[in-house]
């Protein structure tokens, strides 16, 4: 039999690689799977000595309590499962605000980190310093109660131009609330982004075959402006009125109130991730040498020409891969919400496991909601890298 | 903008600072309005935190808990062990410095004098004893060193290898209640000290785990790449705190029925299995930056695949990330913040025990502000120090 | 490379078996999520012969506690006068001594305890999975922690209500005056809910601020965060009293919900819940029969009541019936005392949380504590 094998027939099959691979894959499987099912076993067992079987049944529960922050109609007789969805939708808003916001106010730290205005530069050095060395949730906390909670009581509001109100119920803005006409409205806006969209794509279309580089954005946004304005103002009645916070009673009314605890969730992992993101940018341009920057003045193109043009395209492609982790990172540490009582995904989660007692169902399903958070986030970061490598070739 | 230079006077005819700040800060009329905006917020920023620190804050509350905040409640006349813990790092430390960055004077001076430094603090005279004694010997440590760097060098590796036993054994102890050193129950452990060694042991646990993963990624047997890469991704997708709240609340579940796993402990195994995930990327990163060429010519010298990895690549790939590992161990230190959530007293954990003692309540900006410094100065000096060493070891350079 | 990760693949073999022997010397790295690192430096509790973790039967617990040495008992870190941490780093509150009681019944050492602080959040699962013996944390009585939770309560030691406190310039005196207002309460408790059932009931429309921990919760409520914060009255009392002007708040005069409180223990161990229970009623017999820790020495030598004799183990072996020794009686009102000296010495008119008894005091005195007779 051995002699079969041809060439390697003087090995026997103890010392064959390709066999002993094989072999040691499947004692490896088989510890994973013995592994996994003692525990399982004694998870059961420990459960159901105390009379709790696994399922998920109970999330059809009614719940019990009730939420501070609903983005839809929730109240205490709805089931553990729309508490669920109050919450994942809660840490969609904060990390979508968080994202965007970071990255703006990332993107100007690391330019200013790269300014030669000597202060700017070591202030922003001095910020980057100071918020990267700090422990999140220690900030977080500290940013909740030694901030947001000693702003003035609602009775002594600071009032900001705008009114914007600033109190330690949550910071007031004036809020648009859409009237009868709202709807025609909704119907302009629409197609004005249908012909912004059209706009971008025929200027695309306009740099691939002459070689020019219009500001397509720029157009596609002021198509997208001009029609929204014309809308407003063509409509018999304004589609939104707008509406200023007043306080009013026990709390502030009208407007939209943001609570503390939104607020200092949002701006502090903004404030975290964006030093974070700042450095990303700063090496990011760096790392496009100066003969680039310097053959594209010496072709005539201006200095923003140049920005727009030659730097942060390239820039950019070394910026995405770490500013996706960034991307992750703030999402996944929006869950520290439950150290300043925000209602996110993770927090409601624990008040669920806790007042029903299904540990282990509600954290799998915690982790299971995370790992898709975090995977369609990568998906869709490594399709943009994807393209914007396409693009420049 | 070129326009306004060469409006001014020639450069010679202005004295330096004007001319430096000239083009430092006020080169255009945009950089004008930044630099005036910019100082306008460090006045504002300055003179706020000062007024506050100096006049409005009651530090009473950071001294008079300052044991608590240091080492939790971990017992008066046990503390002593501690420092006898500490000294022994400090010593090593100053063997260590003497011998492999014998130039970096003013690192060495900066180390070893932080303990006296910390001294000047309103501490109370016994810590402050124990404080200029750790200075002394880490000196007498650095002297040591000096004098014999060659025959030290091994010996003081293998001090390095036991300071992690030796100071857990000295913080639990070994004796019964009446020996010399009665045990001390984790559950007493608490502050700077549980910070202190979650993070340690988080970081030392999680080095070889996070090696073998990222060997295990790259395996050419199907069975451990799928097994490392659901691993590596799986925990990497997930938030910190989920893992500790499973470590805290569901691994007890997973045990048999005769076995518990102390909380202390499993807050460890969560902090290190956590951070093992992504220490095999970067290590993985580093595996990557090493050519085909050196694997071939291990080969080529005979090497087997292990004594390949072992002695040629992962030194190199390892060497190469050195300035990566060091931010992930910084990551690790402040993300053991965490185990406050799930009621560990650790420095944040402690914090919000003193919060509640009836005589310093709403003191919080205090309080975090004093554990905000212990975090920023401790992992600000571990990317500090550590830049200085590479430079001075030319380390992270091929 | 294959051989490579051949050994590789032996070496995370070889640790997942020295993890699963339970302790090496070495630090025995994990593999895939699935073991368990076991660094023998560490404390693994490992008890002797028998099971803790869960509950496979009578006695159990009893044999752990006592193989081990010590109690382990989940309290509150945050409660004055229930259970909370001084400056000096020690435990102290009513919640506490009871913890002490049962150690003195147990090991004729009060000290033999190891208080173990839990959140709201995880104090069922720490009692579930053996972390804790038993849970003495403010914790509500209620059907479904009697049952889907997996313990029992043994008895009540204190009978609360839900309260509600407000700032006194606020006029606010009636439940129906916080419409529209924020009410400051904690995640994870009974309170949650009753807040949510009352206010539901009522047809108030108010918002909830939740908070992960009771500090949290009152220091946004000092911040003036909420119009109102909710929890047990004798909560709200002994938090008031920490507050920076105590007298500047009101707690409403109105009972939301009943609150007994008391010590709860796992499913499946009768005789430990039996002792975790007698060790109440022994306290409250004690109080009845005017035993105290101070005449306790000379009660015993000259008791002639029966019930008195069997309390304080001169007759019957009432303590052997428990798994005890017969002096578990006196143990506990020797080192810890009798209901009253516990109550009095953590919520007693000398000190800064004083609770008036109301409820809790006899039931001669036209009060709710009645021990069932020692016999």
């Amino acid at each position: 039999m051995q002699k079969s094998t041809g060439q390697k027939a003087a090995i026997p099959f103890w010392r064959d690689e390709r066999i002993l691979n094989i072999l040691g894959q499947a004692a490896f499987i088989i510890g994973l799977v013995i592994i996994g099912s003692f525990i399982f076993q004694n998870m059961r067992a420990g459960l159901a000595k105390q009379g709790i079987t696994l399922s998920y049944n109970f999330l059809q529960g009614i719940s019990g309590f009730d939420i501070s922050e609903t983005l839809f109609t929730y109240s205490r007789t709805s089931s553990y499962w729309q508490a669920f969805q109050v919450g994942l939708l809660n840490t969609l808003s904060v990390s979508i605000v968080g994202v965007i916001a970071s990255t703006i106010f990332g993107v100007i730290l690391g330019v200013a980190r790269l300014s030669t205005n000597f202060l700017i530069n070591r202030l922003a050095a001095f910020y980057l310093e100071l918020i990267r060395n700090l422990s999140l949730l220690v900030f977080l906390i500290f940013w909740y109660l030694g901030v947001f909670l000693k702003l003035p009581r609602v009775g002594d509001a600071v009032i900001w131009p705008g009114s914007i109100y600033l109190t330690n119920r949550g910071v007031g803005v004036p809020w648009g609330l859409p009237t009868d006409s709202y709807p025609t409205f909704r119907l302009i806006l629409i197609i004005g982004l249908v012909l912004a969209i059209g706009v971008f794509f025929a200027l695309r279309a306009y740099s691939k075959r002459t070689g020019q580089a219009p500001l397509t954005i720029l157009w596609a946004s002021l198509t997208f402006a001009v029609v929204a304005l014309l809308g407003w103002f063509v409509l018999p009645e304004a589609p939104l009125r707008f509406d200023a916070p007043v306080i009013e009673g026990l709390n502030m009314t009208g407007g939209k109130v943001l609570s503390p605890e939104f607020m200092a969730l949002t701006s502090g992992l903004v404030l975290y991730t964006s030093a974070f993101i700042g450095e990303v940018v700063r090496s990011g341009i760096l790392s496009v040498s100066k003969g680039q920057v310097e053959a594209s003045r010496a072709l005539g193109f201006n200095g923003f020409q140049t920005l727009r043009l030659i730097v942060f395209p390239q820039a950019l492609r070394v910026i995405i891969p770490p500013l996706t982790s960034q991307y992750l990172n703030l999402i996944k540490n929006s869950s520290l919400a439950i150290a300043v009582g925000y209602p996110d995904l993770f927090y409601i989660s624990n008040a669920i496991q806790n007042q029903s007692g299904r540990t282990v169902e509600m954290f799998s399903l915690v982790m299971i909601t995370y790992l898709i958070f975090s995977l369609v986030t990568s998906l869709f970061m490594n399709w943009y890298n994807q393209r914007i490598k396409l693009v420049e070739r | 903008m070129t326009q306004t230079n060469s409006l001014l006077p020639p450069l010679t005819e202005r004295s330096g600072v004007l001319r430096w700040m000239r083009k430092n800060l006020f080169g255009s009329w945009p950089d004008a309005i930044l630099t005036i905006v910019g100082a306008l917020i460090i006045y504002w920023a300055v003179k706020g935190f000062l007024t506050w620190a100096f006049t409005i804050a009651e530090w009473e509350v950071v001294s008079a808990n300052m044991r608590l905040i240091m080492v939790g409640q971990y017992p008066v006349k046990e503390v002593g062990r501690l420092w006898i813990a500490l000294g022994f790092l400090v010593f090593l430390a100053g063997n260590s410095l003497a011998i492999w960055a014998r130039k970096s004077y003013f690192v060495t001076i900066l180390l070893l004098g932080f303990p006296a430094l910390l001294a000047f603090l309103p501490i109370g005279d016994e810590s402050r004893g124990w404080l200029f004694s750790l200075t002394a010997l880490g000196l007498v440590g650095w002297g040591i060193g000096r004098s014999k760097p060659e025959s030290l060098g091994k010996i003081v590796i293998f001090g390095w290898v036991i300071s992690l036993p030796i100071f857990v054994l000295l913080t639990r102890g070994f004796t019964s209640e009446d020996g010399i050193m009665p045990i001390v129950g984790t559950n007493l452990w608490g502050g700077l000290l549980l910070t202190f060694l979650l993070t340690v042991v988080g970081i030392i646990f999680s080095f070889p785990l996070g090696v073998l993963l990222a060997l295990g990624r790259r395996s050419e047997l199907p069975a451990i790449r799928l097994a490392s890469v659901t691993y590596i991704e799986l925990v990497r997708g997930v938030p910190l705190i989920t893992i500790l709240f499973v470590s805290q609340l569901i691994l007890p579940l997973f045990l048999p029925p005769n076995m518990t796993i102390d909380r202390v402990l499993r807050a460890m195994v969560g902090i290190t299995l956590f951070s093992a995930a992504y220490l095999a990327e970067n290590v993985r990163g580093g595996l990557q930056a090493i050519p085909r060429g050196q694997f071939e010519a291990a080969y080529a010298l005979g090497l087997n695949g292990v004594q390949t990895m072992v002695f040629i690549i992962l030194p190199q790939a390892l060497r190469l990330i050195i300035p990566i590992l060091v931010g992930q161990f910084i990551a690790v230190f402040k993300d053991t913040a965490l185990v406050a959530i799930v009621g560990l007293l650790d420095l944040v954990g402690i914090a919000k025990t003193v919060l509640a003692q009836p005589d310093f309540l709403g003191l919080q900006r205090e309080v975090y502000v004093f554990i905000s410094l212990i975090y920023w100065v401790l992992s600000y000096g571990m990317s500090y120090l550590s830049q200085q060493l590479e430079v001075k070891l030319g380390v992270g350079k091929q | 490379m294959g051989k490579t990760l051949w050994i590789v693949s032996f070496l995370l073999g070889a640790s997942l078996v020295l993890a699963a022997c339970g302790g090496g010397t070495a630090p025995e790295s994990t593999s895939n999520g699935e073991t368990i690192t076991v660094v023998e430096t560490v404390v693994v509790e490992v008890p002797a012969e028998s099971a803790v973790s869960v509950p496979a039967g009578f006695g159990v617990t009893l044999e752990t506690v006592r193989a081990r040495g010590n109690l382990i008992c989940g309290v509150n870190s945050q409660v004055p006068g229930f259970g909370y941490v001084g400056a000096d780093g020690g435990y102290s509150g009513f919640d506490v001594d009871y913890c002490r009681a049962l150690a003195a019944a147990i090991f004729g050492d009060a000290s033999k305890v190891e208080f173990r602080p839990v959140t709201a959040a995880e104090r069922f699962t720490a009692l579930q999975s053996g972390e804790i013996d038993i849970l003495s944390r403010n914790t509500t009585w209620s059907l479904v922690r009697d049952t889907e939770l997996g313990g029992n309560f043994t008895a009540t030691t204190f009978y609360d209500g839900q309260g509600m406190m407000v700032p006194t310039e606020s006029g606010i005196t009636t439940l129906q005056d916080l419409a529209g207002g924020t009410v400051c309460v904690q995640t994870g408790t009974t309170t949650e809910l009753n807040l949510a059932d009352v206010m539901a009931s009522l047809g108030i429309d108010y918002t909830p601020a939740v908070f992960e921990d009771a500090d949290s919760t009152f220091a946004a409520y000092a911040e003036g965060r909420c119009d109102a914060v909710t929890t047990d009255k004798s909560g709200l009392i002994s938090r008031r009293t920490v507050l920076t002007d105590p007298s500047a708040h009101v707690i409403l005069d109105v009972t939301m919900s009943k609150e007994p409180l008391g010590p709860m223990v796992r499913h499946g161990d009768d005789q430990w819940f039996d002792i975790a229970q007698w060790t109440v009623f022994a306290m409250i017999a004690a109080e009845e029969f005017g035993i105290t820790s101070a005449n306790v020495d000379s009660v015993r030598s000259s008791a002639t009541n029966p019930e008195v004799m069997r309390l304080l183990g001169l007759e019957g072996e009432m303590g052997l019936k428990l798994g005890l020794n017969n002096d578990w009686g006196y143990n506990i009102i020797k080192l810890v005392g009798n209901y009253e000296e516990v109550y009095n010495r953590n919520l007693g008119p000398d000190t800064p949380t004083y609770i008036p008894r109301g409820y809790n005091s006899l039931y001669t005195e036209g009060g709710l504590l009645y021990a069932p007779p020692v016999r």
